[in-house]
């Protein structure tokens, strides 16, 4: 046995295989991870220190760059806790052009999702194709919302402007698509030898541990439990709606991409049921001059369903003009800093960045 | 698992059968990609539409956005004449400032290609260094999608049918409810300031009383308006012509919110309560004041503050001027009156009543024993309709008849009656005889649109059942063998469109029409009355079409004597003129005496 000396190895904030300006400190011996330390401040722009300095509209700008691959999941969470404090009613037909939203946002983000997690094990052909047709997803957002990444559509009340003529028959001949397409991913992905040994029994989330460690989202539901915030308190329209949450045995990143696998298909699912079921009606409850908008006084708490697991934010008013504090917690900042430290060392230093990958860490999330 | 997965190593060569199909990929530059019709891209302004409110500045989340001067844009009423101009390496492409744009003039265009390795080059403003976008317009917001609120708090009135049974107050005030709703449409941009005579703060106000400050509200009002009470019932509003959401909806109910302001103070203890005054130490200095009008009170007010001994002068029994004789009581009732003249007079203002000058006592005197001395006399003196037969009896001056209706409580105008002019006097004048359950016709020589009376006062008037004939040029009055009124007689007339003017009606021949009635109220203006004033003052007083000559401090040619309200030659002949008259006034008898 060779006795190598501990060296260290400092993955990131530059590097291709990091999900966003981060580093993991490494302490490596040979291949071998032995400890795992994550290191953020690279991105910290201070968005929960700028938001009390804006009113509470134009607060809602800020709060979709907290994440690049889905800021739709902020807009929508920052909204509810707002509409809790100021008693704002959302017409149903802008609850059903939410879900749609935050699905086809789910969906764009597993497409980014499909290129890192293949790209991170070498396989750059499925990113190609992945990226590319998230376009046209995009393509839906910019012509819904006049943005394509940073869309600013979801605010309290509602929505910024209902959805444009013929918008709804081109989501679904993007479906259909999309649901063709995903089996040329899986294709490449699932059926492929390298990445099937590459996954499986990598990246263990321990089932016994993944609640205490504040597990959420796909690698919880990786561990062989149900939970989702969709199903356990429904909110906008999704208890009218039919879908399965997915759940895998093993906790390793092969469960964590059958999960995403199968959630893809659902997205689609929901997307057409509630492209069926949405009403006609009013899209917003529009909000009094923003300038002059004050939310009594108080403080909530709201949670979805982001991609990589539950998102809350909890925003306190101290009735005035603009917010008191506005803090989000999401999923990456467990995932990117208390799992990752965790469960790396004992790993391939070149699984590092495909676990990552795996647990969804959004490094802008973290610092907020 | 086996260690040779042969289906695992050739399932990922069915990609290659992707080499047979056609690429998704757009080739740019030689394919263009077209922006969708509602892409946030780069910004475009109509210089014309817009007011320069500074809206989208202040929406603005990175002060991406400030406002310049524009020689492109020329000077008008309403229009700050300031333009946006956008830093875009700043803008983060949200568009709120294109949801909150009051008049729709900011849009966002399909463009969204800009190169430039100076970074200074990013700083442009719309529609000025991009005047062909116009056609790539996008991100556009209507009525409906913009996050102005154009809809007014409606106002409580009385129904038209109660009203002419008696003379109390038409309008019944927003609750507090409605106020605070009605104030948060403001959006702050001071276009009203600057077209208010006294420059009111009218989106400080505004805003306390959004939030719910009202004490605050009426200390910003009291700090350059003594007389709120009348300015929140009667004033002439200009400010809410120029509000920046009338462009497309309904202005702010600016003149309301104040009236709200005020009646949360409703005695005369409460006001000095909450307005606190600050009275100096007396400053040896006296100063005369004619005419208790709303320019004489201010005048008296602020300077009583400032430490003068003041006294005004007033030829009535009660202090108000045309406010309290010339406006009927369902628009300003008498113990609103009589709040801010006691008001007045706890902090220092005396008020000697029933005392003519020239007939009571002499200018002379007043001269004499004054360190300066205030003209605010008003117009008290109506003008002839012009018409044969118009010595007739039966035939009246409006404002003479209001006063005697306002002092006496009634005079006898019979079954029928004809108003002829179409100012705020004609339309008082119709109103009140519509009280008396007169039928009463107005006859203007222009258009309904043309009227110069406040639009809510012709609207009352119509729903009171007062009929408005437009285009009627009343000719000779007709006369019954007693020669009292029986009639008039009066022509229809067309509007000719003049160059550079408003146009001019001309009577159309054989068109006259005769309308019976009991009385006719001409209301067709005032002049002021100057017999009382001795000649040798006129000298340095330059009096030019029976209007007083001043300076902006309001000051006349005799340096000692100053003067304002309806009597001078500046701004308008309103309340509100007459109030900052007084104001400025009291600037300059500051700066004569105490060389301030």
């Amino acid at each position: 046995m060779i006795r190598e000396k501990e060296t260290t190895l400092y993955l990131g904030p530059q590097h291709p295989g990091i999900t966003g300006n981060m580093m993991v400190k490494l302490k490596v011996q040979g291949d071998t991870v032995v400890k795992a330390a994550t290191h953020v401040g690279y991105l910290h722009r201070a968005f929960e220190k700028l938001i009390e300095r804006r009113n509470w509209l134009n607060a809602f700008t800020l709060l979709c760059r907290f994440c690049v691959p889905e800021p739709d999941p902020m807009e929508l969470t920052y909204a509810r806790a707002v509409e809790e404090l100021d008693n704002r009613e959302v017409p149903e037909r802008a609850k059903y052009i939410r879900v749609i939203v935050m699905e086809l946002a789910r969906l764009q983000s597993f497409m980014l999702w499909y290129a890192g997690q293949a790209g991170s094990a070498g396989l750059y052909t499925l990113g190609q194709w992945s990226v590319g047709d998230r376009n046209y997803i995009l393509d839906l957002f910019e012509e819904l919302t006049g943005g394509r990444i940073y869309h600013m559509f979801i605010w309290p009340g509602g929505v910024r402007r209902d959805i444009p003529e013929g918008w709804k028959d081109k989501v679904l001949k993007t479906m259909d698509y999309l649901e063709k397409r995903q089996d040329d991913y899986n294709q490449l992905m699932f059926d492929n030898t390298i990445f099937q040994k590459r996954a499986q029994g990598v990246g263990i989330v321990p089932k016994d541990k993944a609640i205490e460690w504040g597990v959420v989202g796909p690698p919880l539901r990786g561990v062989g439990i149900k939970s989702d915030v969709r199903i356990d308190e429904p909110y906008e329209v999704y208890d009218k709606l039919n879908f399965e949450v997915p759940t895998a045995e093993g906790g390793d990143i092969w469960a964590r991409a059958l999960v995403r696998k199968e959630e893809f298909r659902q997205s689609i699912s929901i997307i057409r049921q509630a492209l069926e079921k949405m009403p006609e009606g009013e899209y917003t409850n529009k909000v009094p001059n923003p300038m002059k908008w004050v939310v009594p006084e108080g403080q909530a708490w709201a949670k979805t369903e982001s991609v990589r697991g539950e998102i809350g934010f909890y925003v306190a008013s101290n009735g005035t003009n603009k917010p008191y504090r506005v803090h989000a917690k999401g999923a990456a900042y467990t995932h990117g800093v208390t799992v990752l430290e965790k469960i790396l060392p004992g790993q391939n230093i070149a699984d590092v960045s495909f676990i990552m990958n795996s647990l969804g860490v959004c490094p802008p999330e973290i610092e907020r | 698992m086996s260690f040779i997965n042969l289906k695992g190593i050739l399932q990922p060569l069915g990609a290659l059968k992707q080499l047979g199909k056609k690429p998704h990929t757009i080739r740019f530059p030689e394919e263009k990609v077209e922006a969708s019709d509602n892409y946030r891209g780069l910004h475009f302004n109509e210089l014309g539409d817009c007011i320069g409110c500074g809206n989208c500045s202040t929406i603005c989340p990175n002060e991406a956005i400030d406002m310049i001067d524009l020689l492109e844009v020329t000077e008008r009423k309403g229009d700050s004449s300031l333009r946006p101009r956008i830093d875009n390496g700043r803008c983060c492409w949200c568009a709120l400032c294109v949801d909150v744009c009051p008049t729709g003039s900011l849009n966002l265009t399909k463009d969204y290609i800009f190169v430039s390795d100076d970074p200074n080059d990013f700083l442009w403003t719309p529609g000025v260094d991009n005047k062909d976008s116009k056609d790539r317009i996008s991100y556009t917001s209507d009525t409906n999608t913009s996050l102005s609120m154009y809809d007014r708090v409606p106002m409580r009135e009385l129904e038209g049918k109660e009203r002419v049974k008696s003379f109390a107050e038409v309008v019944l005030g927003y609750s507090e409810e409605e106020a605070r709703a009605e104030a948060q449409r403001c959006i702050s941009c001071g276009l009203c300031t600057e077209v208010c005579p006294e420059n009111m703060h009218i989106p400080e106000y505004i805003n306390a009383i959004a939030q719910a400050k009202d004490d605050d509200a009426l200390r910003i009002i009291y700090d350059n308006n003594p007389l709120p009470e009348m300015c929140g019932k009667v004033c002439t509003r200009l400010c809410e012509d120029v509000c920046a959401l009338q462009v497309r909806g309904d202005a702010v109910a600016i003149r309301w919110l104040k009236r709200y302001a005020t009646e949360t103070a409703p005695t005369v203890e409460l006001i000095k309560e909450i307005v606190d005054p600050q009275i100096e130490e007396p400053n040896g200095f006296t100063v005369g004041i004619i005419g208790a009008g709303p320019a004489g009170l201010t005048a008296g007010y602020y300077l009583a503050l400032k430490g003068y001994d003041v006294t005004i002068y007033e030829a009535q029994a009660h202090a108000g001027g045309m406010v309290m004789y010339g406006i009927p009581k369902y628009r300003f009732p008498l113990d609103s009156i009589d709040k801010q003249i006691q008001y007045m007079e706890s902090i220092g203002v005396k008020i000697k009543y029933n005392t003519s000058v020239g007939k009571d006592i002499t200018f002379d005197e007043i001269y004499a024993n004054n360190d300066a001395v205030f003209i605010g006399i008003g117009l008290q003196k109506p003008w002839n309709i012009g018409i044969k037969n118009e010595d007739s009896p039966g035939v009246i001056p409006a404002i003479d008849y209001l006063k005697i209706i306002n002092s006496e409580g009634k005079y006898n105008v019979g079954k029928k009656v004809a108003v002829i002019g179409g100012g705020n006097v004609a339309i008082d004048g119709a109103r009140v005889a519509a009280r008396f359950d007169a039928e009463v016709t107005i006859l203007y020589r222009r258009r309904v649109e043309d009227m110069p009376a406040d639009w809510e006062e012709i609207e009352g008037a119509e729903h009171e059942g007062v009929k408005i004939v437009p285009q009627a040029i009343p000719t000779r009055i007709i006369r019954d063998k007693k020669g009292k009124v029986e009639g008039i007689e009066y022509v229809m007339a067309e509007m000719i469109a003049q160059d550079g003017g408003r146009p001019r009606p001309v009577a159309i021949e054989g068109s006259e029409t005769i309308y019976e009635c009991d009385t006719v109220i001409g209301a067709i203006g005032q002049q002021a009355d100057f017999t009382w004033l001795p000649e040798k003052y006129k000298e340095d007083i330059v009096i030019e079409r029976g209007k007083i000559q001043v300076n902006d401090l309001r000051q006349t040619g005799d340096t000692k004597i100053f003067a304002g309200g309806d009597s001078v030659k500046y701004g308008n002949s309103d309340a509100i003129s007459a109030i900052a008259d007084g104001f400025n006034a009291v600037k300059g008898i500051d700066e004569l005496l105490l060389n301030k």
